[in-house]
């Protein structure tokens, strides 16, 4: 399937520094894109070329198919990490204002915002001043401002900085709603772990050049290191011919956690079957590794160690 | 360009419904009125100076002292100086001054006179009084010669009428003092609407960019769009205040004629500034030096108040004005929006206001100097009317004197090259500040702004 959103080598550069240098991404239609990656590795950069904010020095943004041009201004929902609203504005017209720049007809959107601030509970707060508002529902007005017109595309730059945890999770299932409707949504954030579940595909950038990207799940099971985390009660013998015990710590009661590594050839169930028949099992569980880790390798193969803890951090 | 359509709209909109827009739409007015009809009133009672004369010469003064229309003199009471001070001190209605004669003054030695007042007394008034005490000695001294009093009364009275003609009247047919008036008005208030508007339109901007609205409105809109629709919605605004101010001067002004109609028959000065105003009102074009202009004919003038207009190019002056005060605007304008652009908060404007707010200020005060003063039609008057920075105010300053038409015409060409120019580069400025947070800028940063690409 074509996908929805491509970027085709994107060079950008400011006075000071490159921002993106050859750049390559697909996003499927109708999937959660996370762009990952610390602050300053470009994501804002690129985020701001395919909302034609900027233009990119070389390189080619294309959605379905075709060259990024004006009239796909509203087919994209843009919620910036610096986000506001006009403070002295009424939530009603400041919505209906924003949503006819984005091309709607002020009946369609007068009647939409309706069904939102219905949505939202913020009905009562139609025809409030902005900086009325308490923070929490200025964000919800933000993000009514982001989709009122129905984009296909909803780009969303460290979308749950600033939410608190209940706007933070309503948000999430209104970008789930959105994406059963038809909607593809991309995530760029430098926090990973607060996306990784939403996430069908994954890009990680770092310093200006995309590391890597795919389906999360092709990643994490590119990058499983055949680890296993145990929990039993009994003496675990610590060296065996087929595995390798990372970790081991005792517990009260003879209880233990181990992490073990299999050798090339072992499979699970063998691991499985030996310790069966050495300790009582609790818990048995392949340790996957998170998002943050896997980026944190991927830039250890590439770069020097100073660069890494500072990405750590 | 729908889009503009409607950051016009919601510039304008959000600045109409203000109160503030209201009170000054409505105060202003009142403010104006009130002010030319105050200043009326109160030159129209103090118009007349009564000074006490006590004379210890014994060479008659007092008895040939002639008043005028500025000064009405009157014996001072008392035997002595002492009693005639105390007199005047004490003296309702009040005197202005006292005027006093030593015994060693005599016709051939004029020196000694005082004028004694609470306070002092302004130069008008001391030449007013100098004048008829000139005249009075200059007339005894005639008489000594013996001149009879037939041919002093022919030749004085020639001499009086040259000098109430050109220093007086001060208007002949060509009307100086409603030209000069004019242009003072016009002028400042292009200054102070480019002024007003232009930091309105660098404090929108610049709250635009620190509520941080403007990457949302970023990914709508052109940058371009975004600035030039603040700037032509401020633009709105200020044609709306105009509109506003000379409709409610109308309403004003009719409903005070007959309030003002009663005072100018009690003293023709007054009914004199009550028709300037009415005139000024309607016209927005007079100021209160024309008033003395028109003074003599004041019931004319209050019963038809255009009249006094005479001899102006209204045409030119209106149709320039409109189109002067746009293009500065539009020019300066643009400036500031750059300047709101490239800072993070207002104080830091400051630092780049400076530059923007010279040229202002500078073709105020030279133009002042130059055309009013000078001579309207000189070069230094010309080239400050065609460099685009200095004309919308220097040119609106001529513009009562008589400009021809190829001036108009060139400058009016140089003023739209002038704002598409600034506004080119406010733009260039603009797109890249608007983004820009937590960056001290200076005016290296900003100049490299201008050619960055994207």
């Amino acid at each position: 399937m074509q996908p929805i959103l491509q970027a085709i080598d994107v060079h950008k550069a400011y006075a000071a520094h490159t921002a993106l240098n050859g750049v390559s991404l697909d996003i499927p239609e109708r999937s959660i894109f996370g762009l990952l990656g610390p602050n300053g590795a470009g994501k804002t950069s690129l985020i701001r070329i395919i909302t034609q904010i900027t233009a990119a020095d070389s390189g080619e943004i294309r959605v379905r198919g075709e060259k990024l041009n004006p009239k796909h201004i509203g087919q994209i929902g843009y919620l910036p990490e610096e986000r506001g609203l006009y403070k002295k504005m009424k939530v009603g017209e400041q919505l209906l204002y924003l949503a006819q720049l984005r091309g709607l007809s002020k009946a369609d959107a007068t009647q939409r915002i309706k069904g939102w601030l219905d949505r939202l509970e913020l009905k009562p707060w139609v025809s409030k001043n902005v900086e009325d508002l308490s923070k929490g529902m200025q964000q919800k007005v933000q993000f009514i401002a982001t989709v009122l017109h129905e984009p296909s595309i909803i780009i969303l730059d460290e979308p749950f900085s600033g939410f608190d945890p209940i706007n933070a999770n309503l948000i999430k299932d209104e970008i789930l709603e959105l994406r059963q409707r038809g909607a593809t949504i991309i995530f760029s954030t430098h926090r990973m772990e607060s996306v990784e579940e939403l996430c069908d595909n994954i890009a990680l950038i770092n310093r200006s050049h995309k590391v890597l990207d795919g389906s999360v799940r092709d990643i994490k099971n590119t990058f499983k290191t055949q680890t296993y985390e145990v929990e039993g009660r009994g003496r675990l013998m610590v060296t065996h011919p087929d595995f390798e015990v990372l970790e081991h710590k005792e517990r009260e009661n003879g209880h233990f956690y181990d992490r073990i590594k299999l050798h090339a050839g072992t499979t699970p169930n063998d691991l499985l079957r030996y310790l069966i028949g050495n300790v009582e099992v609790h818990a048995f569980r392949e340790q996957i590794p998170s998002i943050n880790d896997i980026f944190i390798r991927r830039v250890q193969e590439t770069m020097p160690e100073s660069l890494v803890e500072e990405v750590k951090n | 360009m729908d889009k503009i359509w409607l950051i016009i709209q919601r510039e304008y909109l959000t600045r109409v419904r203000k109160k503030s827009f209201l009170i000054m739409s409505l105060l202003a007015p009142l403010l104006l009125a009130g002010t030319t009809v105050g200043i009326a009133k109160l030159s129209g009672s103090s118009d007349v100076d009564v000074v006490a004369v006590r004379d210890e010469s014994g060479q008659q003064v007092l008895a040939n002292l002639v008043g005028n229309d500025d000064v009405r003199f009157v014996p001072a009471a008392g035997n002595s100086l002492t009693e005639a001070t105390a007199a005047f001190k004490k003296a309702k209605p009040k005197q202005h001054a006292l005027l006093y004669f030593p015994p060693t003054f005599s016709l051939d030695n004029s020196k000694g006179i005082q004028l004694l007042a609470d306070g002092n007394v302004s130069l008008k008034r001391q030449n007013n009084i100098r004048k008829a005490v000139n005249k009075t000695v200059g007339e005894l001294k005639m008489k000594r010669s013996g001149l009879n009093q037939t041919v002093i009364e022919n030749l004085s009275a020639n001499v009086d009428m040259d000098a109430v003609d050109l220093s007086q009247v001060g208007g002949r047919k060509n009307n100086v003092g409603a030209t000069t008036g004019a242009a003072y008005l016009l002028s400042i208030l292009v200054y102070m609407f480019i002024f007003i508007y232009g930091v309105q339109v660098m404090r929108g901007v610049s709250e635009e960019k620190s509520s941080r609205i403007m990457e949302v409105m970023l990914s709508s809109v052109k940058p371009f769009q975004l600035m030039m629709g603040k700037i032509l919605g401020i633009a709105a605004v200020v044609f709306t205040q105009f509109a506003l101010w000379i409709v409610l001067s109308w309403g004003l002004t009719t409903v005070a004629a007959p309030l003002l109609a009663d005072s100018m028959k009690k003293s023709p000065p007054a009914a004199a500034a009550a028709g300037v105003q009415e005139a000024a009102n309607n016209r927005e074009s007079a100021t209160y030096d024309a008033a003395k202009a028109t003074a003599p004919t004041a019931p004319e003038v209050a019963a038809s108040p255009l009249d006094f207009l005479d001899g102006l190019p209204i045409g030119s002056i209106i149709g320039g004005f409109l189109f002067f005060f746009l293009g500065g605007y539009l020019l300066y304008s643009s400036m500031f929006a750059a300047i709101g652009a490239a800072v993070d908060d207002q104080t830091d404007a400051q630092q780049f206001m400076f530059p923007v707010t010279i040229p202002l200020i500078l073709s105020y005060i030279v133009s002042i100097n130059v055309i009013i003063n000078g001579d309207p039609n000189g070069p230094l008057a010309f080239w400050l009317s065609m460099i685009p920075f200095t004309s919308p105010i220097a040119m609106v300053m001529r513009l009562p004197f008589g400009v021809p038409m190829w001036q108009l015409l060139l400058s009016a060409v140089l003023l739209v090259g002038g704002f598409i120019f600034t506004t080119w580069v406010a733009s260039r400025i603009y797109r890249v500040g608007v983004l820009m947070y937590g960056k001290k800028v200076n005016y290296r940063e900003l100049s490299r702004w201008m050619f960055y690409k994207g």
